[in-house]
């Protein structure tokens, strides 16, 4: 398979400059695509420039600096959430389970 | 125990749901579309007739719009990740960082590189680089899909990984499970093949269009042929996924099976329900009819759930309250074992702390005992292990109806247009030209079954989304999804616009450029 319409075989050293040539002929020859890319311009600032910068920011990597306070403060957010008073709550369970069960 | 802020995980969710239900119109029409534009191109270079290839050019452009408006929007998920399910994030770093990193390598280089060649290259490279560019645009787009699927079919079925009680960190420990997790593989094949039912019924769609509008005949018939090949058999191969996901579920998640079916009291010979409306009144245990109006099909919902015809399929109340006959253990013990997990991975924590690693290593095997069931010790009631029953119902018998009818749909304008005689019946076009509105319901249900039917989890019996969420004020998540609401509808207004004006310019377009 040639690479190219006339399937002219290049050298190695005229490769970067056919690409280039390529990308570089395929944007200015742009109609509608021009419209898209602004599109797509547009859509990366908002969600990189304004989204993630002022309303999306990385939680544990704003407030904490090592990773070691960040597993502490989910180990403590994730153990601090069902530990208290376990066997009160287990029992509370079971006896609401075993009313449901008689009815 | 810890105040929950359910206002903040609902707006939390809410927001999770409005982004992925706008990411997934572009996903599955750039699936499904890219394989189309493939299938065209091929007869192109195979017949060598130009007006396949103004059939390809005209395609690949709706296929550019679409990639170019839909690009990017999955990121805002991640972002999301990051602030309002910080501590979900920080869970499954370990877990999600090689699939979505592998992810983002194949769209960058297979799409990226490729992508260019598919609208910079014709009449620049040769016609078999240039059709072999269109393949590799397509079969990259999907190989994406994969690594999505991966990470969604783990937090469904969490497997290969071993949980850091030191990190706090499910840490990957066998990359081949989490791979093919049967979940994940039955998810791919039932999704992609979705989105290429979904990209054939959007060619018909647009050609039904310009039938109807007695514009471009040809190259809509010609359009309708190949798509409805495609479509029919991607739609027979979706009902076949479709049953293969269903399986999975019943083995992995029995009750997500149980709410999408409305089935309260488990049976064996369960039947399964055809058309039916649940009754909003019922609650787990109580004695109100689960259904006002039913219609049952027997039999097929054992069939579906374990491949038996008297195998017996747990329900709601079975699953809650346990069944000692069926060996249904229920969620009230797994609470209990659940908050043991818990506690004892706090004492973990507080030996470890204090330097007493005696002590750390007696709770740390303690805490493997119970360590399956640590996400239900966040639970206060074991009702709360039952998804919304209706939400998923309706969902997922929404998209059982249509994804039934698409086969047929695909087959009869075949049949019509391999004898053309498309628009001599009046009712074929107006039905071909809403078929794409009807896939777009199948094809966002399919997500509400997914992801609603697996609630109150964000991981699978692990990590529920109340503990997954961070704490943030529920004001804060409230902003942002309006923004979102407002730059995903900009976006979508867009794409519709400049879609609707390529479309009407038809064919002469050429390429997009």
């Amino acid at each position: 398979m040639s690479f190219t319409e006339t399937g002219t075989k290049m050298t190695l050293a005229q490769i970067p400059k056919t690409v280039f040539s390529f990308y570089r002929d395929g944007f200015a020859a742009m109609n509608l695509g021009r419209k898209l890319w602004m599109i797509i311009i547009i859509k990366l600032f908002v969600i990189f420039a304004v989204l993630k910068l002022f309303f999306f920011p990385d939680y544990l990597g704003t407030k904490f600096k090592t990773d070691r306070q960040r597993a502490d403060y989910v180990i403590d957010r994730i153990t601090l959430t069902g530990s208290a008073d376990v066997s009160a709550q287990t029992d509370n369970i079971f006896a609401h389970h075993k009313q449901k069960e008689e009815n | 125990m810890m105040n929950i802020d359910w206002n903040l995980v609902n707006w939390a969710r809410a927001q999770f749901a409005l982004t992925a239900l706008y990411h997934w119109i572009f996903v599955p029409l750039t699936l499904g579309l890219s394989f189309l534009c493939a299938f065209f191109e091929s007869i192109y270079v195979r017949t060598g007739k130009e007006e396949w290839k103004n059939i390809t050019k005209f395609w690949m452009t709706l296929f550019g719009i679409n990639f170019a408006i839909g690009v990017a929007t999955g990121i805002i998920l991640e972002f999301e990740f990051g602030t309002n399910w910080s501590n979900y994030s920080w869970i499954v770093g370990d877990i999600f960082g090689a699939p979505l990193a592998i992810e983002g390598i194949f769209a960058f280089f297979l799409e990226a590189t490729f992508f260019a060649v598919m609208f910079f290259g014709w009449n620049r490279v040769s016609k078999k680089f240039h059709l072999l560019s269109t393949w590799m645009v397509a079969i990259g787009s999907n190989l994406s899909a994969v690594w999505i699927l991966v990470a969604n079919g783990w937090m469904q079925n969490p497997v290969g990984m071993v949980f850091n009680p030191e990190t706090a960190r499910f840490e990957m420990d066998n990359f081949a499970a989490v791979v093919f997790n049967p979940v994940a593989v039955s998810k791919f094949v039932h999704t992609s093949s979705s989105g290429f039912l979904f990209g054939s019924l959007f060619v018909l769609t647009v050609s039904c269009w310009f039938l109807m509008k007695g514009r471009h005949i040809q190259m809509a018939r010609k359009s309708i042929v190949v798509a409805c090949v495609f479509g029919l058999l991607s739609s027979c191969f979706v009902a076949f996924t479709g049953d293969e996901s269903a399986f999975e579920v019943a083995q992995k998640q029995p009750m997500k099976l149980a709410a999408i079916e409305g089935l309260y009291k488990g049976e064996t010979k369960a039947g399964i329900i055809a058309a039916g409306i649940p009754n909003p009144a019922k609650q787990p245990g109580d004695n109100n009819e689960p259904f006002l109006f039913e219609i049952k099909i027997p039999y097929l919902l054992s069939i579906l759930a374990n491949r038996s015809l008297d195998s017996f399929v747990p329900g709601i109340d079975d699953l809650v309250f346990g069944n000692s006959e069926q060996n249904i253990e229920g969620v009230g013990s797994k609470i209990a074992k659940g908050k043991q997990a818990i506690s004892d991975l706090a004492m973990f924590k507080k030996a470890k702390r204090q330097n007493d690693e005696n002590k750390a290593k007696i709770f740390l095997e303690k805490f493997r005992q119970n360590q399956e069931h640590l996400g239900y010790g966040y639970l206060d009631r074991p009702e709360q292990a039952v998804p919304p029953v209706a939400t998923p119902y309706y969902a997922f018998h929404i998209m059982v109806i249509l994804g039934t009818l698409f086969p047929v749909l695909f087959a009869v304008f075949l049949f019509y247009a391999l004898k053309d005689r498309l628009t001599q019946v009046k009712w074929l076009l107006p039905v071909g030209f809403v078929s794409f509105f009807l896939g777009l319901i199948a094809s966002e249900s399919g997500w509400i079954v997914a992801e609603v039917g697996r609630q109150p989890w964000a991981i699978n019996g692990l990590l529920p989304v109340q503990t997954a969420v961070t704490n943030l004020s529920a004001r804060n998540v409230q902003i942002t999804f309006f923004m979102f609401l407002a730059v995903f509808t900009i976006l979508l207004i867009a794409e519709i616009k400049i879609m609707l004006k390529q479309i009407s310019i038809g064919p002469e377009g050429g390429a997009l450029k």
